[in-house]
């Protein structure tokens, strides 16, 4: 293969090569991410996380206060490159699915470290939020494209 | 989260009352909101990370400013009325424009005893 054809290929390898790295480094990131939650969340199963409002007339309580939990999560090359695929097919988009999922735990277990910080007992009526400073849902302009989840709720110590 | 400094002293939850206090005076709704855009060097670095996948820390911060901020705004009008605590206090966005979003934080405001 000639120099000239290598030139003429250059964005078709610029793109096999930025593939290829969403394919090995963002599995891995993905990976990693996906032990450090499992093993975060286990830890601080001690503190539980409620969507229930219901505060028990029993309960002393001696402290509520509003926490918060913010994660952003960029996607990597190859989850871009499958969604536009599945985008023009149609179906579920599973590299999306696991993306939002990170988004959202890692969120709520900020907002469990600042629960914790706190010495809370429970997080009470918890709400899930999606911001969209990077345009992940507005089709993303040549812009960073990410899962932006703010998690929060009432903390409270109970003596 | 938002400390004292940022909350103006107030008490802020997500549910409808403050437990172990007693609601005394209602003030009806108060807001904040916040209006942020990246700037070209954080989306720069985003798009970097876009390759790779991972945190996006610039955008976190931004966020994190962007609560802080809203929260300030809400919990200073909150004091201005008189309240002491405001409660179901929630949080939504909008994207007004490609690459800034909104950020808007509104709750009930209260005296609790």
């Amino acid at each position: 293969m000639s120099w000239q054809t290598l030139w003429e290929l250059r964005d078709l390898l610029a793109f096999a090569v930025l593939v290829s790295i969403g394919y090995v480094v963002g599995r891995r990131i993905e990976a990693r991410h996906f032990t450090e939650l499992r093993e975060r969340e286990r830890s601080s199963l001690g503190l539980p996380v409620l969507t229930a409002r219901h505060v028990d007339p029993s309960w002393d309580v001696a402290d509520a206060a509003l926490v918060t939990g913010i994660a952003v999560v960029s996607i990597d090359y190859l989850k871009l490159v499958a969604a536009s695929l599945r985008n023009f097919f149609g179906g579920r988009l599973a590299t999306y699915e696991t993306l939002l999922d990170r988004a959202r735990r890692e969120a709520v277990l900020r907002m469990k470290d600042a629960a914790r910080a706190r010495g809370a007992t429970v997080v009470l009526n918890v709400r899930l939020e999606i911001a969209s400073v990077s345009g992940f849902d507005a089709g993303g302009y040549g812009a960073a494209r990410a899962a932006e989840v703010i998690a929060y709720g009432t903390a409270l110590t109970i003596r | 989260m938002a400390g004292p400094d940022r909350t103006h002293g107030l008490v802020l939850t997500t549910i409808e009352t403050v437990p172990g206090r007693a609601i005394v005076e209602h003030y009806g709704l108060v807001s904040g909101s916040t209006v942020r855009s990246k700037h070209v060097g954080r989306d720069l670095l985003a798009s970097f990370r876009n390759v790779f996948g991972g945190e996006l820390k610039a955008y976190t911060e931004l966020l994190e400013e962007a609560r802080n901020e809203a929260v300030e705004r809400m919990c200073a009008q909150a004091r201005a009325l008189g309240a002491n605590a405001v409660v179901n206090v929630r949080f939504s966005t909008s994207s007004v424009a490609a690459g800034a979003a909104e950020l808007y934080v509104y709750g009930t405001a209260v005296r609790v005893a």
